[in-house]
C-alpha cells in the first residue's frame, strides 16, 4: 500500500492537531542522544569492516595546468602501499546538491589548487598519509589562471534567469525622498563541518557498499553510480550518522569515487577521509560576493525602487551559482526593481550550497541597505520594514501563504527592549566599551521535495519507520519518531526510526531547509496508510479512527492494537510530491534578529553581548531540536558578521587559511547566550503537516543584526565583511585622555 | 623502530605494538583498539574533537604520539557511564540538546568533565564558555553545551559522581 498526496491544494485538515497524544512540537530528547553522548554513534569512518585498509587523496600543486605524469614508483617501494591511483572517472570536485548525475571528472585537466589527482592506499593510516606526501605530481602550470572575481580582463556570464529589470529603477532612485547606494563585499566561506568528508568502499562481486558521510542518498546513489559507469542498482549508501553537513555533503564526492575505484582494484575495501586542509581546498565553497544594494523610497520610508546586483564567482563548467537574491524577489515591495547575478569564472575550488545558499549573503547585506536607509531617513528599522512588507508578490503579483513577518518584527522589539535603542550612533559607552543595538529581518524560501517513508507497525504493537531520509544533526530521528508516535498512538519507546540507507525507500534527504517537511510529510503519510488499514478492519471511517496507548477506536468498542494486528505487521508507504501549491503562494519562513554589541574604543574588537531570534517556519515538530537549529544559525551568523572568510593567494589561487587555526569559525566564547522564540505558525500550503523549513533561517540575516548593532556602537558602517577590527579602527572617535 | 607500550584505557589494560613512532594516541585510539568515540576533526589540535584525559587531564589525543605514553591512563568517552547508567555530563549533554551532529560532542563532553574537575564546582557561565573554548562546534550547540555544564555541574555537587 502506498499513501500517495501531490501538494496541489492547501492541506487544511489538521490532524496532528487533533490527535490524542500531541508529541509532535514538543521538546523530546533526541532518541540517538545516548549513542552520541556516550561515543557509540558510528560515523562513516568508524565501521568495522574486514580488511580495511586507508586511502590518502594526493592534491594539486597548481591552480591551472596538465597533470603530466605521476611517478608510482616514488612510493611503491615504501613499506605498507598497496596502489597508487589515478584516472579519468576520478572527480574534479563534488557533485552540486541533486545533481543525480556525475560532476565533471578527470585527473588531466587541473582547475584549481588542491584538486584532487591521485589515491595513495595504505595497510595503516599513517603509510598511506606518507605515501599521498611523498607521491611525486609532475604538471605543467598554465599561466593563465584567474583568481580575481572583479579582474578587468574577465567577461562573467550573465544568467538569463537572474536578470530582472522592472520599471525605471534610475528614475526612482532620481526621484525618492531618501537612497542608499551601496557596494557591499562577502568573502568565500567554507561549510567546515566538524567530521572530516569519508568514504568506505567496499566490493563483493559487482556490488559496492559504501559506508559514506553523506546528506542525500538517493542522489549520491544515482552520483556514485554514474561515476563508475555501473547501474545504480549495484550501489549501496549507507549514512546513518553525518557529522555535519551544512551543504558540503550533499553530492557524491571525490573521496568516495577514489575509494571505489581503489577497492574494486587491490580487491579489499578502501577508506578514505579527508584531512582537515582537504575540506577547506576541495569540498565546497560559499562564493564570495560584490553586491550593490539601491534603495529608493519616499518620505514615508516607503520603498519605490530596489536594486540588488551581484557578482559570485564558480569554477568553469559549473551550472550552481550562488543565488544571492533569491529573497530580494519577495520580502520587501517597491516596483521599480533591477536584480541581477553576474558569474566570474575562477581556478578556485568549487562553489556550492553552503548553509542557506543565497540568504546567508544575500539577505545580510540586503538588511545592511535597509538600516542605511532607516539612518538616512531617520524612521525606526523595525517600523521601516513593517512599512515595506508588500500585499502580493511585488513581481509576480501572487499571494503569500502564512506569513508572520510583522509579528516576529514586533515580538522580537518587545522582548528584546528595542526601545531602549539611543538611534543616534556612538551614544553610549559603558568604560572603554563602546554600545549598539542592532536589528535584521530574516527570511528563506520554503520548499518541499518529494520524499518517501515505510512505517512497519509489528504485531507487537511497536512500529519500525525506514527511510533513506538523514539526519545530519538536525534531528531527524526525533521529529520522524514523533510524528509516528503522534499518527500511531505509541509512545517512543515503541518506535525505532531507521535511516541513511539506500535500500530504504528514496527520501528528499537534507538540504536547502526541506527535509523535515519533506520527510516528515512521507512517514505522516505513511502512517494514514496503516490508520487507513486499521480503519477498514475496525470497521470504522479513518477519520473517526482512534489510535492512543495501544488501543484502538472508532466504530464503539475499543480493542488493543495488538489484538486488531492478529499475530500481522501492517506496512504502510508514504510519498509526497510538491505540486501546484508551490506555484500558486510564495511560500517562505520570516523572522527577525535583535543583536546588542559592545566594540572596544581602543582595540576596535566586538564581541556580541546578547542575541534574540524570532521565528516563524510554520508547525514546529520538536521544540528542542528546532530551537537549537536556530541558535546554530544565528551562531553561524555571528560568524559571518565578525570571523569567517577564506583567503585565496592572488598569485596562484590556493587557499592561504586551510584549518581551524587560521579559518576561525565562532568558538563558545564568542557565542552569548542566545534567545530564540518560535512562533506558533500552521501553513496549509506547504504540507501536510502544515510545517516548513528550519534549518537555515537562522542565519538568513543574522550577521547584519550584528554588523548593524556595530553601526549603532560606533557610527562606522563595514561593507567588506567580515568586520574584524582593523575594519572598525579607523573610523572609531578619537580616545579622551582620562 | 617498533615500539610496545601499554596503555591502561578506561581502566583495561591494553599492550599496544608501534611499528614506528608516528602514530597518534587518537588514530591508536579508533584505528588499533577500536575506540572510535573519540573523534578526530582536524587533527592539528585546533578543535578538540579528540579531547580525553590522560592521568586525568584533558588533553588534545591527535597532537599526543602514543610512542610518548607508556604506563599513561587515558580515560575516554566510552569509559564515563556506568553500565547503562550515563555520566551526568553525557545526561546533562542530551537533555539541554547540547549537540546536534554528534561529532564533536565526545570531546566537548571529555572537555567538560576534565573542566568540572579543574574548576572545583563553582564554575560561572561565563567561565564555562571559556572553559570550553577549545572545543568547537560547528552546529553552533553552544548554548545547549553551556547549560548542559552548568546542569552537570550542579548535578555534581549534589553529590552526584564526579
Amino acid at each position: 500500500m502506498t499513501r500517495h498526496l501531490k501538494m496541489d491544494t492547501p492541506a487544511t485538515a489538521r490532524l496532528l492537531d487533533e490527535l490524542p497524544s500531541r508529541l509532535t512540537g514538543k521538546p523530546m530528547d533526541r532518541p540517538d542522544g545516548p549513542k552520541k553522548v556516550a561515543g557509540k554513534a558510528t560515523y562513516a569512518h568508524e565501521w568495522e569492516i574486514e580488511g580495511k585498509t586507508f586511502g590518502v587523496l594526493a592534491r594539486a600543486p597548481i591552480s591551472k595546468g596538465k597533470l603530466v605524469r605521476i611517478d608510482k614508483s616514488s612510493v611503491e617501494s615504501l613499506p605498507g602501499i598497496l596502489g597508487v591511483f589515478s584516472e579519468d572517472r576520478f572527480l574534479r570536485n563534488p557533485a552540486q546538491g541533486t545533481a543525480n548525475e556525475a560532476p565533471i571528472q578527470g585527473v588531466s585537466e587541473i582547475s584549481y589548487f588542491g584538486q584532487p589527482i591521485a589515491l595513495v592506499v595504505a595497510e595503516t593510516f599513517e603509510q598511506a598519509r606518507h605515501g599521498a606526501h611523498m607521491l611525486e605530481l609532475v604538471c605543467e602550470a598554465d599561466s593563465h589562471g584567474v583568481f580575481d572575481p572583479e579582474a578587468n580582463n574577465i567577461s562573467p556570464e550573465k544568467p538569463e534567469d537572474d536578470q530582472l529589470d522592472q520599471g525605471d529603477l534610475d528614475k526612482a532612485m532620481a526621484e525618492a525622498a531618501f537612497t542608499v547606494d551601496s557596494t557591499y563585499r562577502t568573502p568565500n566561506h567554507n561549510s567546515a563541518a566538524m567530521e572530516p568528508h569519508c568514504s568506505i568502499a567496499s566490493w563483493e562481486g559487482d556490488q559496492l557498499t559504501l559506508h559514506g558521510s553523506y546528506q542525500m542518498v538517493k542522489y549520491n546513489v544515482n552520483e556514485l553510480a554514474d561515476s563508475l559507469g555501473i547501474e545504480p542498482e549495484k550501489v549501496r549508501i549507507l549514512s546513518p550518522f553525518v557529522g555535519g553537513g551544512f551543504g558540503s555533503k550533499l553530492g557524491i564526492a571525490p573521496e568516495a569515487v577514489a575509494a571505489a575505484i581503489a577497492a574494486k582494484e587491490i580487491g579489499r575495501p578502501v577508506c578514505v577521509t579527508l584531512t582537515r586542509q582537504q575540506v577547506f581546498e576541495n569540498v565546497m565553497r560559499r562564493s564570495e560576493s560584490r553586491q550593490r544594494l539601491r534603495l529608493a523610497a519616499d518620505e514615508t520610508g516607503k520603498l519605490t525602487g530596489l536594486g540588488h546586483e551581484c557578482l559570485v564567482s564558480n569554477l568553469p563548467g559549473e551550472t550552481f551559482h550562488e543565488p544571492v537574491i533569491q529573497a530580494t524577489h519577495f520580502i520587501y515591495g517597491g516596483e521599480n526593481r533591477r536584480l541581477s547575478i553576474e558569474v566570474a569564472r575562477l581556478n578556485r575550488m568549487c562553489a556550492g550550497s553552503v548553509r542557506a545558499p543565497g540568504e546567508a549573503i544575500g539577505m545580510q547585506v540586503l538588511e545592511n541597505a535597509m538600516d542605511e536607509l532607516a539612518h538616512t531617513s531617520g524612521i525606526d528599522p523595525v517600523e521601516l520594514r513593517k512599512r515595506n512588507i508588500p500585499d502580493t508578490h511585488p513581481e509576480e503579483g501572487m499571494p503569500y501563504s502564512s506569513r508572520p513577518f510583522a509579528e516576529a518584527l514586533d515580538e522580537g522589539a518587545k522582548r528584546f527592549g528595542w526601545d531602549k535603542r539611543n538611534p543616534e550612533p556612538g551614544k553610549q559607552r559603558e568604560g572603554e566599551w563602546l554600545i549598539g543595538m542592532g536589528m535584521a529581518a530574516a527570511a528563506r524560501v520554503n520548499m518541499l521535495m518529494e520524499s518517501k517513508a515505510r512505517v512497519k507497525l509489528k504485531d507487537d504493537g511497536t512500529a519500525i519507520v525506514e527511510t533513506d531520509m538523514t539526519d545530519i544533526g538536525t534531528g531527524t530521528y526525533a521529529i520522524l519518531t514523533q510524528l509516528c508516535c503522534d499518527m500511531l498512538g505509541l509512545a517512543p519507546e515503541q518506535v525505532d526510526t531507521r535511516l541513511g540507507d539506500s535500500n530504504f525507500p528514496k527520501a528528499s534527504g537534507s538540504g536547502g531547509s526541506f527535509g523535515a517537511s519533506s520527510s516528515g510529510s512521507s512517514v505522516y503519510l505513511a502512517c494514514q496508510d496503516i490508520r487507513g488499514e486499521l480503519a477498514r478492519r475496525l470497521g470504522c471511517d479513518e477519520d473517526a479512527l482512534h489510535l492512543n496507548g495501544g488501543k484502538a477506536s472508532g466504530s464503539g468498542q475499543e480493542v488493543s492494537l495488538t489484538d486488531l494486528l492478529a499475530g500481522e505487521t501492517i506496512e504502510g508507504e508514504g510519498h509526497i510530491e510538491p505540486g501546484k501549491t508551490m506555484e500558486k503562494v510564495q511560500q517562505a519562513t520570516y523572522g527577525s534578529y535583535f543583536a546588542e554589541v559592545a566594540v572596544n574604543a581602543v582595540t576596535g574588537e566586538t564581541r556580541v553581548r546578547r542575541m534574540l531570534g524570532v521565528f516563524g517556519a510554520g508547525r514546529i515538530l520538536n521544540h528542542k531540536t528546532a530551537t537549537s537549529q536556530c541558535y546554530g544559525g544565528m551562531t553561524w551568523g555571528i560568524g559571518m558578521a565578525l570571523h569567517e572568510a577564506m583567503e585565496f593567494d592572488p598569485r596562484d589561487g590556493h587557499v592561504v587559511n586551510n584549518d581551524f587555526a587560521e579559518y576561525h569559525v565562532p568558538v563558545n566564547l564568542d557565542v552569548p547566550q542566545l534567545d530564540v522564540v518560535l512562533l506558533e505558525e500552521r501553513d496549509d500550503w506547504a504540507s501536510p503537516i502544515q510545517a516548513k523549513g528550519l534549518g537555515e533561517l537562522g542565519l538568513c540575516g543574522a550577521g547584519a543584526a550584528v554588523t548593524n548593532a556595530i553601526f549603532n556602537a560606533t557610527g562606522v558602517r563595514v561593507r567588506e565583511y567580515p568586520a574584524t577590527l582593523d575594519k572598525i579602527l579607523d573610523g572609531l572617535p578619537e580616545l579622551q585622555p582620562a | 623502530m617498533a615500539f610496545q607500550i601499554s596503555l591502561k584505557i578506561n581502566g583495561n589494560g591494553h599492550d599496544v605494538e608501534l611499528e614506528d613512532a608516528r602514530p597518534t594516541l587518537l588514530d591508536v585510539l579508533r584505528e588499533r583498539i577500536g575506540l572510535t568515540g573519540t573523534k578526530k576533526g582536524c587533527d592539528r589540535g585546533q578543535c578538540g574533537a579528540c579531547t580525553v584525559l590522560i592521568d586525568g587531564r584533558r588533553v588534545n589525543s591527535c597532537l599526543s604520539l602514543a610512542v610518548s605514553l607508556d604506563g599513561a591512563e587515558v580515560t575516554t568517552v566510552e569509559g564515563l557511564s556506568d553500565g547503562d547508567t550515563l555520566h551526568p555530563v553525557q545526561a546533562a549533554f542530551i537533555e539541554n540538546d547540547g549537540f546536534q551532529c554528534g561529532y564533536c560532542t565526545p570531546g566537548q563532553i571529555m572537555s567538560a568533565v576534565g573542566f568540572l574537575g579543574e574548576t572545583g564546582g563553582d564554575a560561572s557561565a561565563e567561565a564555562v564558555r571559556e572553559g570550553m573554548s577549545g572545543n568547537l562546534c560547528r552546529c553552533g550547540a553552544y548554548a545547549g553545551i553551556q547549560d548542559a555544564v552548568l546542569d552537570a555541574q550542579a548535578r555534581m555537587s549534589k553529590g552526584g559522581k564526579t
